[in-house]
């Protein structure tokens, strides 16, 4: 055989180390110059607020793989938290029950935005925009007023700390790592989705169902986005249909894709990368609180960061031959 | 294994085809550029469906709806465009409909054995399975394509244009292979252009014209002039070239510096020492079989290619063009009608109008403001000279017809009265009746004392139309052809390389 694998393995991984690296380095400025120093209780409500939008950009990864985007995430999200201020209440059979519905929805809010893109031919972005502002009219139904209940016990297992300091919440994004991500990446679908986003019609010419693909990651989406919504009751203790909030995590959700090394074209990336781009993400936001800034700095802040990411993407332009590709 | 067979007809690119191919046996398929073979092949790749006819695998008739359908059966086609997906490694690539798997997930450690087998199958044994597609070189995707093809196990396999972009050194390994599967019984169909290769590997040989099989033989039967002579198919009629093309002037004096002249022009791989000049008042065609480079000369003309070496002279100046909007200068004034006008050449939901003035608003804006008036006699009058026909100048350009639009994409560079004007393959798939009018205005604006360098893949075109033919085989130019020299056999067998007999 030729060569050693690790090469090709770096290669493959290159965005995900990127974005892990940068993640650990921000963290390590963070935690160093945090005025109460690195204790369990920062560590946990960090961990809550970065795990809330991970787990968002884990559901944009899926879409955006296929080279669609999911701009209903946001909204999904907050269906998913006032729909569980409603029924994750009560016994904790009821919860479960409640738990189960929360999820279901999401599923049937990504299996409409597949149905739609796959079968209707529309581009994933007008479509997402319209059933996104669908599903914000069920939530507003839902609570006009914000509101709602949601079982205690489940709330503080999920944004607690286990055992050791260890915030709960990294326990749970773990979990839906392994139980979603890894199996996903390694199933037939889950690399048929890759193979869609890179070359549609070479997939297409090489016998991949790219039709099941993009509507199981459309499906998988939405079931990530109602888990977010779940883990927002659970934080909140209430449900609130707020269009600012839905909006602000779809747009960090691609900002949190774009760090994390996933192309936005389709087709390369890991939604690993895509995790640690979150934690990323706000982890910049925070660093300005420790050093004293105006929060108004923040976006500006992320701004820039976002911008030398996209840049950094953009080198390789600088390689192309035939200008025309640019444009292809 | 018994014989596929099928016939449909109704279909311009296919026409009432038969074909039959044996197990243990190499097929060749010859033909002109647009005889149908490429269409035949999608059909029993299962990529179009077939209007009319019927296929025979083993005797029953089967119809495939997907590209699935068929490697479900066994029929495997390596295509000429690849299919292998850039962002996925070559191991995931050879695999990717079907991996092997492990309590339902892919066994990635069973691929990786898998692939390198199959890599090895095809003497590819020195890509990595792990590396990712889009960062191998063109003749290594061309070899993993192969070896994808191979770890399907087909009973049929397909290659079209399979060794077209590999090194000799691969095309030895490749017929290896293809030998070693003929000798396990597999059917091979083996499409490709270069005579020497089907001698060497091919047991019959079908020849394909217009849509139709016209012959088949056993290999070596018929000499390469009498297989150029089957693939023209049809001895051309004096009159047919009278009427449809204008009669072509006397060849200009060679005074003066030439319009445009080119020495020695590489680009990558795909472009290898390019010489040619081009003088006011000649029409000269590109020939050759398609993707020999000249679509890539074209674009390197015109600007739109990095990293070319070579020196260009305009008017025997040194010039260097560094993109389209540097290429219609006024000092230079090129122009080039590209080969899709629906991507490259037109703006379809925006109205004719404002597709003709386009490249010419420089000329009629005074100080960023566009000048309607000016704009509006200016495109009326470039709507009377092209005739098109259309409800007006504000519908859009995408509601007209093919052959319009066409007439829109070259009216556009007409307006800024182009000195050298670049084409690449202007009439495919328009009518006959625009196709007369566009030759007229080609001979006419040469005669106008524009100098036009004119990609064709219709020979009858290039006979017709252009004063001289520069024949371009493997990204160089191959041979010149002159006046009277310009016949359809010459081109064709300079396309193929083969010598011309007398």
């Amino acid at each position: 055989m030729t060569g050693q694998d690790w090469p090709h393995r770096l290669r493959e991984h290159k965005g995900t180390l990127f974005a892990f690296a940068g993640f650990v380095l921000m963290f390590a400025i963070y935690a160093a110059n945090h005025p109460a120093g690195l204790n369990a209780n920062v560590a946990t409500t960090a961990a809550n607020k970065g795990v809330l939008l991970a787990i968002v950009a884990m559901a944009q990864t899926l879409v955006v793989l296929t080279s669609g985007i999911d701009l209903s995430v946001g909204m999904v999200l907050v269906l998913a938290n006032c729909l569980a201020s409603h029924i994750v209440v009560g016994t904790p059979l009821q919860t479960a029950a409640g738990v189960a519905g929360v999820l279901l929805t999401g599923c049937a809010c990504g299996a409409l935005n597949g149905l739609i893109v796959i079968y209707g031919r529309l581009q994933p972005i007008v479509t997402t925009i319209a059933t996104g502002a669908a599903f914000y009219g069920a939530a507003l139904a839902l609570r006009r007023v914000p509101g709602g209940d949601v079982n205690g016990g489940l709330a503080d297992a999920l944004t607690g700390q286990l055992p050791g300091g260890i915030p709960a919440a990294l326990a749970l994004l773990l979990a839906l790592v392994l139980s979603v991500w890894l199996p996903y990446r390694r199933s037939v679908i889950g690399r048929a989705a890759s193979a869609v986003g890179s070359s549609e019609l070479a997939a297409y010419m090489s016998g991949v169902p790219v039709q099941r693909a993009k509507f199981v990651a459309y499906l998988l989406s939405g079931l990530l986005a109602s888990i977010a919504g779940l883990f927002v009751t659970c934080i909140t203790y209430s449900g609130e249909a707020s269009s600012a909030n839905g909006s602000t995590y779809t747009l960090y959700s691609i900002a949190a894709v774009v760090l994390g090394g996933v192309s936005l074209f389709g087709g390369s990336g890991s939604a690993v990368g895509a995790i640690f781009g979150a934690l990323m993400f706000r982890t910049i936001g925070d660093l300005l609180f420790v050093f004293n800034l105006e929060p108004l700095w923040q976006p500006l802040f992320q701004g820039v960061v976002l911008f030398a990411a996209v840049c950094l993407g953009a080198l390789r332009l600088l390689q192309v031959r035939n200008r025309l590709d640019l444009y292809g | 294994m018994q014989a596929v067979s099928k016939r449909y007809g109704g279909v311009r690119a296919l026409q009432a085809a038969d074909l039959s191919v044996e197990p243990g046996r190499i097929h060749a398929i010859l033909g002109e550029n647009g005889a149908g073979k490429s269409t035949l092949i999608k059909v029993m790749a299962g990529v179009v469906a077939a209007d009319e006819g019927r296929m025979l695998l083993d005797g029953a008739p089967v119809t495939f709806t997907s590209p699935a359908a068929a490697n479900a059966a066994g029929i495997v086609c390596v295509f000429q465009e690849l299919s292998l997906v850039p962002d996925l490694s070559v191991a995931d690539n050879l695999f990717i409909s079907n991996p092997p798997r492990r309590f339902g997930l892919i066994d990635r450690r069973a691929q990786r054995r898998l692939a390198e087998e199959a890599l090895a199958r095809a003497g590819a044994d020195d890509v990595h399975p792990l590396s990712l597609v889009k960062d191998l070189s063109l003749s290594r995707r061309q070899m993993v394509e192969i070896a994808k093809a191979l770890a399907r196990q087909p009973r049929i396999l397909i290659l079209d244009e399979a060794t077209s972009a590999l090194t000799a050194a691969d095309v030895t390994k490749v017929y290896a292979v293809l030998k070693r599967l003929r000798t396990d019984g597999l059917a091979l169909l083996y499409i490709s252009h270069r005579m020497h290769e089907i001698a060497e590997l091919a047991d019959e040989c079908t020849v394909f014209c217009n849509g139709r099989s016209v012959a088949h033989y056993a290999a070596g039967a018929k000499t390469d002039n009498e297989v150029i002579e089957l693939m023209i198919g049809r001895q051309l009629s004096a009159d047919f070239h009278s009427g449809v093309f204008p009669p072509k002037p006397p060849p200009p004096a060679e005074t003066g510096p030439p319009r445009l002249e080119l020495k020695q022009l590489r680009w990558t791989h795909r472009l290898a020492d390019i010489s040619l000049t081009l003088r006011p008042g000649e029409v000269v065609g590109l020939g050759g079989l398609d993707g020999q480079g000249q679509r890539e000369l074209l674009l390197a003309l015109f600007g739109v290619l990095r990293g070319c070496s070579g020196e260009l002279h305009i008017d025997g100046a040194p010039v260097a063009i560094g993109g389209p909007h540097a290429a219609k200068r006024p000092g230079i004034g090129m122009a080039l009608i590209p080969e899709d006008r629906k991507t490259e050449g037109l703006m379809l939901p925006m109205s004719v109008r404002e597709n003709l003035s386009y490249a010419a608003l420089g000329t009629l804006s005074r100080g960023g403001v566009i000048d309607r008036a000016a704009e509006r006699a200016a495109v009326d009058r470039m709507m009377a000279l092209l005739a098109v026909r259309c409800d007006g100048p504000d519908v859009a350009a995408g509601a007209l017809s093919g052959g319009n639009q066409q007439k829109l994409v070259i009216g556009k560079w007409l307006m800024m009265a182009p000195r050298i004007i670049l084409l690449n393959d202007p009439t495919r798939g328009i009518d006959v009746g625009t196709k007369q009018e566009i030759y007229q205005l080609l001979r006419r604006l040469a005669d106008e004392g524009a100098a036009i360098l004119f990609y064709s893949t219709d020979y009858d075109e290039l006979i017709g139309c252009c004063d001289r033919v520069l024949v371009m085989v493997d990204g160089a130019i191959h041979r010149e052809l002159r006046g009277a020299q310009i016949t359809e056999r010459a081109l064709v067998s300079a396309a193929l390389d083969v010598e011309a007999a007398a």
